[in-house]
């Protein structure tokens, strides 16, 4: 008979492989032989063949054939099947399998098992992989086992409950009764996953919240009692006595506090007492520490208490070991907004983390540093965070740079530090500046208006050497187009001005336009910078002209279409050009506002506006206040655009079809609150092509609606005309009605989706 | 990458509904080879081994100087090599990563208990040991106790009822085995 080999033999095996090819041979085979031996439905071998599988699916190779196998040993009783068939289950199997479902009634019978460490595989498999089907099945279980006095199976138990509640939160309530005495537990076991399940319930219920939060002062005294009893070599680390519970207890603290006056003041000592005496020579006391300023910063403490919090992270970002220097500056990232001072003590030292070789390090670092800078400081500040956008890595070019155009922005004690700042990004990271950035800098730049002569002549010199950085020479092209004869002119105050001919300055821009380097966009910045020089420049009109003329037969469209567009200004409405291609007014910085919706159809946007005034003071209409009413009006009219689009689209696209002769029924396009619209359709006489949709408008509230305007927007191919309502007063109590012709042409009949 | 959060809102770090459970458990060789994974949500097979590919490429390429910490997604990864192992722990971006070290450090001190000075070819021939270990120490991603003893007897125990148990099964070739003996030859 042939008698499986051993897991470990298997294992020898496997290693010597001198090649991937040779390994999956190797494991081909066992593969093989180990089908046939499910198939022989061996009992003796399956445990040892369910093994060897698992330690083939780790190596990569699939294993799905083995998951009923998981099952019967699952079933058997002998003890080491069980243990494999669970970790078989738990590493092959999951909720995404139907198969999985099978377990719940071993789990159930092993879960009442006489044996503990059986008791105690179905616990942890249930608490690692159940499902939610298994969690409901089997949560009562749980809960039997959550009141054992087995402190061994109590705190398995425990933690099956969390997966439970994460699993299926409903049943959050029914394991409330037996956390009553859960604290009073001595088993630290038991006292930890207690408190794991106490701070699940907390979070995810505010009732829970509320009842627990009497445990306050027994989690002090628990944790108090930690901290002063002596030596316990089961539980120590480094000395200090079960820092896996203190921080759960800190946590679960947090959590209780956190908005509540009473609890804070309650926890308000142990706090300090943690702060001060934990030791901080080793990774472990720091640890503790973290937890214990995130909770001091999270609760309602007092300003001793946070200066204390804020001084140990303090502490931390002085420390040699990395790990505490990554905390603190997260932490510090945490309550820069709301201590704000507090943190600013600390500014020189979060500076130098921007020179830390590790990259998450440096990320916190700039984070932090752009939230500390301030009117007082900005100057410091962006000289060393310009200093760090030069030598960074790329990827935080992108996030540097906006970073310092928003502080730059905000902060800058002169116009002319804030164009050199810019300047300075442009230059030193111009590649990796975000394409918004562009336009607020243009922006920017027309809007110091003392600046234009200084800042055309530092663009200019500074892509004179190198005009690859796209955002750079966009910006450049554009300036230059605008003050290019404050270029020539050499009418440069802030420093000396240099000496350059229109020619030269032509040279440039024309070298933008040819390079491989220029991106499209870029280029139409330039072309279009040569065609606001003509207004500009005196001698070089001709050149000018030649160098638009060229691109009208550019492959690049766009480009074409803006030259063609010159020219034609330059030929037919020369007289036009001066005005068209004037300076640049000051900009008005956009800003979004007022209640229009805009309605989006097949690419087009029109806005819709249904307005409505607001009812007299002490006249309350039936059915919700007039503000309600107009939101859901704008909202409700791109359903009913679509609706009349779709009708006429039917209408339009078979004039054979029945519809022709019959005609389309009306319809009520829109009926909702107290608001209803009725379309009636018929085609014209005059032209086939064209449907008349005659919309009427009545209005059954209490209220005249005011104000009333329809409008529409069709696709691309069809043509719309409005005609004059006959009023713009719907009056109330149905008493009246607004008619408007709507005449929409479908010129090529062709049919439209559907969905239009 | 990381999601750049500027300016900070003020927060205090607390998010709706927040678990601090462990999210999955790697141990691999220096050489990228995988000596266990324990996932404690539920991932489709393909798409672990793609996490796993991609992790075990991060961390391997991370300088020596750097922190223990890898911002992944929205995850955070915290490792440590033991000898030949690296050990990785990935958690909720508000977990305190300097107990999650610990956590690490304790799962390797319960192996070192278990197998007397661990090394890697005992995870390597003993992978299920090492599993019955993490099971003992650690359920849905959260600690289950926190003593070194307990949980390394517990496994000892269990160790014991398997031996009991096979030992009455194979009590008859003993005896079998013992009757040529007898006879002298």
């Amino acid at each position: 008979m042939y008698v499986p080999g051993r897991l470990r033999e298997l294992i020898r095996t496997i290693r010597t492989a001198r090649t991937q090819a040779e390994e999956r041979e190797m494991i081909q085979k066992e593969c093989a032989a180990i089908r046939s031996s499910f198939r022989e439905e061996d009992n003796t071998y399956r445990c040892r063949n369910v093994a060897k599988l698992l330690y083939m699916h780790m190596l990569g190779y699939p294993a799905h054939f083995g998951q009923l196998e998981c099952l019967k040993l699952i079933a058997s009783q002998k003890f080491t099947d069980k243990r494999i068939g669970y970790l078989g289950a738990m590493l092959l199997l999951d909720e995404r399998q139907d198969v999985h479902l099978l377990m719940t009634n071993c789990i159930k019978n092993d879960l009442n098992h006489s044996t503990q460490y059986v008791q105690g595989l179905a616990l942890c498999t249930l608490g690692c992989m159940g499902s939610s089907e298994m969690c409901r099945d089997l949560a009562g279980e749980v809960e039997k086992l959550l009141k054992t006095s087995n402190s061994y199976l109590r705190k398995k138990a425990a933690l099956c409950a969390v997966h439970v509640i994460r699993k299926v939160p409903e049943l959050m309530e029914m394991f409330l009764p037996a956390t009553k005495n859960l604290l009073n537990e001595k088993n630290h076991g038991v006292l930890h996953t207690s408190v794991v399940l106490l701070t699940e319930m907390c979070e995810r219920s505010p009732d829970m919240l509320a009842h627990f939060r009497k445990l306050v002062p027994q989690l002090v005294r628990i944790l108090k009692n930690l901290i002063m009893s002596g030596y316990s070599p089961e539980h120590d680390v480094s000395g200090i006595s079960d820092p896996f519970l203190q921080v759960r207890i800190l946590r679960l603290l947090r959590i209780l506090g956190r908005n509540d006056d009473d609890s804070s003041e309650a926890m308000n000592d142990i706090l300090a007492q943690v702060a001060t005496n934990t030791e901080t020579s080793k990774n472990v006391g720091n640890a503790i520490l973290y937890e214990t300023v995130l909770t001091i910063m999270d609760i309602k403490s007092e300003s001793g208490l946070r200066v204390l919090a804020i001084n140990i992270l303090g502490r931390f970002l002085l420390n040699n070991d990395k790990n505490i220097r990554y905390v603190a500056l997260t932490s510090l990232l945490k309550t820069v907004q709301t201590d704000h001072n507090a943190v600013q003590r600390h500014r020189s030292t979060i500076v130098d983390c921007l020179k830390d070789l590790d990259v998450s390090i440096k990320r916190r670092a700039m984070e932090l540093s752009f939230a500390l800078v301030n009117g007082n400081n900005v100057r410091g500040m962006m000289k060393e965070l310009l200093y760090f956008l030069d030598s960074c890595e790329p990827e935080f070019k992108a996030d540097c740079a906006s970073g310092i155009f928003l502080a730059a922005e905000k902060y800058a004690p002169s116009k002319r530090w804030h164009i050199d700042t810019i300047m300075r990004v442009l230059t030193t990271a111009g590649s990796y500046v975000r394409d918004d950035a562009v336009p607020n800098l243009i922006q920017l730049i027309t809007n110091s208006v003392e600046m234009h002569a200084y800042t055309v002549q530092r663009l200019y010199k500074a892509i004179l050497g190198d005009y690859s950085q796209q955002p750079l020479v966009q910006v450049a092209s554009w300036c230059i187009g605008e003050y290019g004869d404050l270029l020539v002119s050499g009418q440069c105050e802030e420093e000396e001005p240099i000496q350059v001919t229109e020619d030269e300055v032509l040279d440039i821009l024309e070298s933008i336009l040819i390079s491989n380097m220029s991106a499209s966009v870029t280029r139409g910045y330039a072309l279009t910078a040569i065609m606001k020089l003509s207004t500009r420049f005196t001698c070089t009109v001709n050149r000018i002209k030649k160098v638009v003329s060229i691109y009208g037969s550019s492959i690049d469209v766009e480009l074409q279409q803006r030259a063609v567009e010159y020219n034609a200004l330059f030929k037919k409405y020369d007289h036009m050009r001066p005005a068209l291609l004037e300076r640049m007014p000051v900009m008005e910085k956009v800003t979004t506002n007022g209640p229009t919706e805009i309605v989006q159809t097949n690419g087009e946007t029109e806005p819709a506006v249904l307005e409505t005034k607001p009812p007299p003071s002490g006249l309350q209409p039936a059915g919700g206040s007039m503000l309600n009413l107009q939101k859901s009006l704008c909202l409700d009219v791109m359903e009913m655009t679509s609706v009349m689009l779709r009708m006429v689209s039917r209408f339009c696209k078979s004039p054979d079809h029945y519809f022709f002769s019959a005609g389309i029924p009306s319809i009520t396009a829109y009926n909702k609150n107290g608001l209803k619209i009725d379309f009636t359709f018929e085609r014209s006489n005059t032209n086939p092509s064209v449907t008349v949709i005659t919309i009427q408008a009545s209005n059954s509230t209490e209220l005249d609606m005011t104000d009333f305007v329809f409008q529409a927007a069709v696709p691309k191919t069809f043509q719309l005309q409005l005609l004059s309502p006959s009023s713009s007063v719907i009056p109330a109590f149905n008493s009246g009605t607004i008619t408007q012709v709507i005449k929409v042409l479908n010129p090529q009949k062709v049919s439209d989706s559907e969905n239009s | 990458t990381v999601r750049v959060s500027w300016p900070c809102g003020g927060c205090s770090g607390r998010l709706r509904q927040q678990t601090w459970k462990i999210h999955f458990i790697l141990l691999f060789s220096r050489q990228g080879k995988l000596r266990l994974q324990k996932w404690y949500t539920t991932l489709p097979d393909k798409e672990k081994k793609k996490i796993v590919r991609e992790i075990v490429q991060i961390i391997l390429a991370r300088h020596q100087k750097t922190s223990s910490f890898v911002d992944w997604k929205d995850l955070k990864l915290v490792y440590k090599r033991y000898a030949s192992l690296y050990f990785c722990c990935a958690i909720e971006d508000q977990d305190n990563e300097l107990l999650t070290l610990e956590v690490v450090h304790r799962y390797v001190e319960l192996l070192d208990r278990y197998f007397g000075n661990v090394c890697e070819l005992d995870i390597i021939f003993n992978f299920e040991k090492a599993y019955f270990i993490l099971d003992e120490f650690i359920i849905g991603g959260e600690v289950q106790d926190t003593s070194k003893r307990s949980a390394v007897k517990a496994i000892e125990d269990s160790d014991m009822l398997q031996e009991v148990r096979l030992r009455k099964t194979k009590g008859k070739h003993l005896i079998f085995l013992h009757l040529p003996c007898l006879t002298g030859a």
